[in-house]
């Protein structure tokens, strides 16, 4: 019981410092896309200030039960993902909950979260939300593929579902990560995790411009602040699950902020050149060029690695 | 939101059919006190001053200065001001110039769908005594009158500049806890109400919109 209590207060440790990581990398990735716009942009503190300011607002509307359940679902989601995933290499009190598997049920909170958004938002009743989570989810399914593919890549490569084991075996130099050893597999996951940041040329389901900001139109005051809690948290989780896969893990948190924050580079370096994709268009690109590059991957797998 | 409430404190909703009435809350508006202990509301007013988000509804000609704002010569990000598309999200309303009565009425409902607190700036001398359409037949002179204004910037047109000093005024005020314009809506409703009522004469939605 008490190891178990310990367990627990060392993942909400883990918690705190992933969420405001996240909301920093957040304001800093904004302040990199204001300077390329020629802009100072936010002050750091401005993601704080935010969520803050949406916490002491002093009304607040529902539209019924799965209203305020859609936020509390897409932070279990957030929350839940991290609770598998080994943060830090090597130390127990950073390892969280991962056990033999843990990368299915990784993969299974990811969607979750969403989901329950999805049913959130249209409970509002706003037909922009309901625009919003159609694009989003028929988004999210396509950059699955090539995402999934490339789990299965892996997985097979290091022949284990365990996210610690497969950072341990890419342990002992950088020419054991996995970027190096199945660059194939790695090619796949960047291009999915192009759509999973939401960036452009893969905004169109947020879309600032066109429809109010996508699924979350409805969503104001403390339900807007948890979902831009979730939004950091998220984010830095998916980062940290990425460098996991594919970038050789972490043994500090220097190491962790710095390969983090490179992975993250990529999606912005994509986002500030191109601009935005229709949704066809994004889903035609997701099934075609990142989906044969994940086919090709496990076929690299089995003909090259594994023979 | 279906409510059942005495009826002292509910809205006709006059002018929405029987069907429609069943769809639309017809509980009053209710006035929101501070926090008690001082020190959590000043941090909630700089909270709220530091995080302006301006909702996205250009009212009239002075909407084409709100642009500039994001771009890179004047970059209101800076002080922590940012678009938001959706009422629901946004805190303060920007009147950018003359108010039609057409536009008036989507103001209001725009208006009531904010979550308070919310601040209102009227930019532009038209929200202030009509400026040139001062004799117009379907432009209303004293926008004070309809909605509660928390900080007037007047010229015609008032450039950028003007308005990021303004934001920044408001800001001052906001964390001296001076900006309560969402609570002298509610406190004097009904007489903004019967303004709002003389002015629009298809009055076809709720009296006050959740």
């Amino acid at each position: 019981m008490l190891e178990w209590l310990g367990k627990v207060g060392d993942f909400s440790l883990t918690l705190l410092i992933v969420t405001l990581y996240g909301l920093l990398v957040g304001a800093y990735i904004e302040r990199v896309i204001a300077k390329v716009q020629g802009r100072i942009g936010i002050p750091y503190s401005q993601p704080f200030i935010n969520i803050l300011k949406n916490f002491f607002k002093r009304t607040a509307v529902s539209h019924g039960v799965m209203f305020y359940l859609g936020p509390v679902f897409r932070i279990a989601g957030g929350i839940g993902t991290l609770a598998f995933i080994p943060v830090i290499y090597g130390n127990e009190m950073f390892s969280n909950f991962s056990m033999s598997g843990d990368l299915f049920l990784v993969i299974y909170f990811m969607f979750f979260g969403q989901l329950g958004m999805a049913l959130g938002a249209g409970e509002s009743g706003h037909p922009y939300s309901a625009i919003g989570i159609a694009r989003g989810l028929s988004q999210m399914t396509a950059y699955e593929v090539p995402f999934a593919l490339a789990v299965i890549s892996i997985v097979i490569q290091y022949d284990t579902l365990s996210i610690t084991e497969i950072v341990a075996a890419q342990q002992g130099g950088w020419q054991n990560w996995t970027l190096f050893t199945n660059w194939v597999a790695t090619l796949a996951a960047m291009l999915a995790f192009l759509g999973m940041t939401g960036y452009s040329p893969f905004d169109i389901f947020l879309a600032p411009q066109e429809i109010p900001i996508g699924p979350p139109t409805e969503f104001h005051s403390a339900y807007l602040g948890l979902l831009q809690t979730n939004r950091a948290l998220f984010g830095a989780t998916k980062l940290i699950l990425f460098m996991n896969l594919f970038f050789g893990g972490a043994t500090g948190w220097v190491e962790l902020m710095i390969k983090t924050l490179l992975i993250y580079m990529v999606a912005i370096v994509v986002g500030v050149a191109f601009p935005r994709f229709r949704v066809d268009q994004g889903i035609r690109f997701f099934l075609k060029i990142p989906t044969v590059i994940g086919i090709l991957s496990i076929i690299y797998v089995q003909m090259v690695l594994l023979s | 939101m279906i409510k059942t409430l005495g009826t002292e404190d509910t809205l006709e909703n006059a002018g929405l059919t029987d069907e429609e009435q069943q769809l639309f809350s017809n509980a009053r508006p209710r006035a929101y006190e501070p926090y008690p202990i001082k020190a959590v509301e000043d941090f909630a007013n700089w909270a709220r001053a530091n995080s302006l988000w301006i909702l996205a509804f250009g009212t009239g000609c002075g909407a084409i200065e709100l642009r500039p704002l994001m771009t890179a010569r004047f970059d209101a990000n800076r002080f922590g001001v940012a678009g938001r598309p959706t009422p629901r999200q946004s805190s303060v309303f920007i009147i950018g110039g003359y108010a039609s009565v057409k536009t008036l009425k989507r103001i209001i409902r725009s208006y009531e769908q904010m979550q308070g607190p919310k601040f209102v700036i009227a930019l532009g001398i038209c929200p202030i005594n009509g400026g040139m359409y001062f004799d117009s037949y379907n432009t209303v002179n004293r926008f004070d009158q309809y909605i509660p204004v928390d900080l007037y910037i007047t010229g015609c047109m008032p450039r950028p500049e003007v308005l990021v000093a303004g934001i920044m005024e408001l800001q001052n005020k906001i964390k001296a806890g001076r900006c309560d314009g969402a609570n002298r809506y509610v406190e004097n409703f009904d007489w903004y109400k019967a303004n709002q009522k003389k002015v629009i004469k298809n009055w076809d939605m709720p009296d006050y919109n959740w």
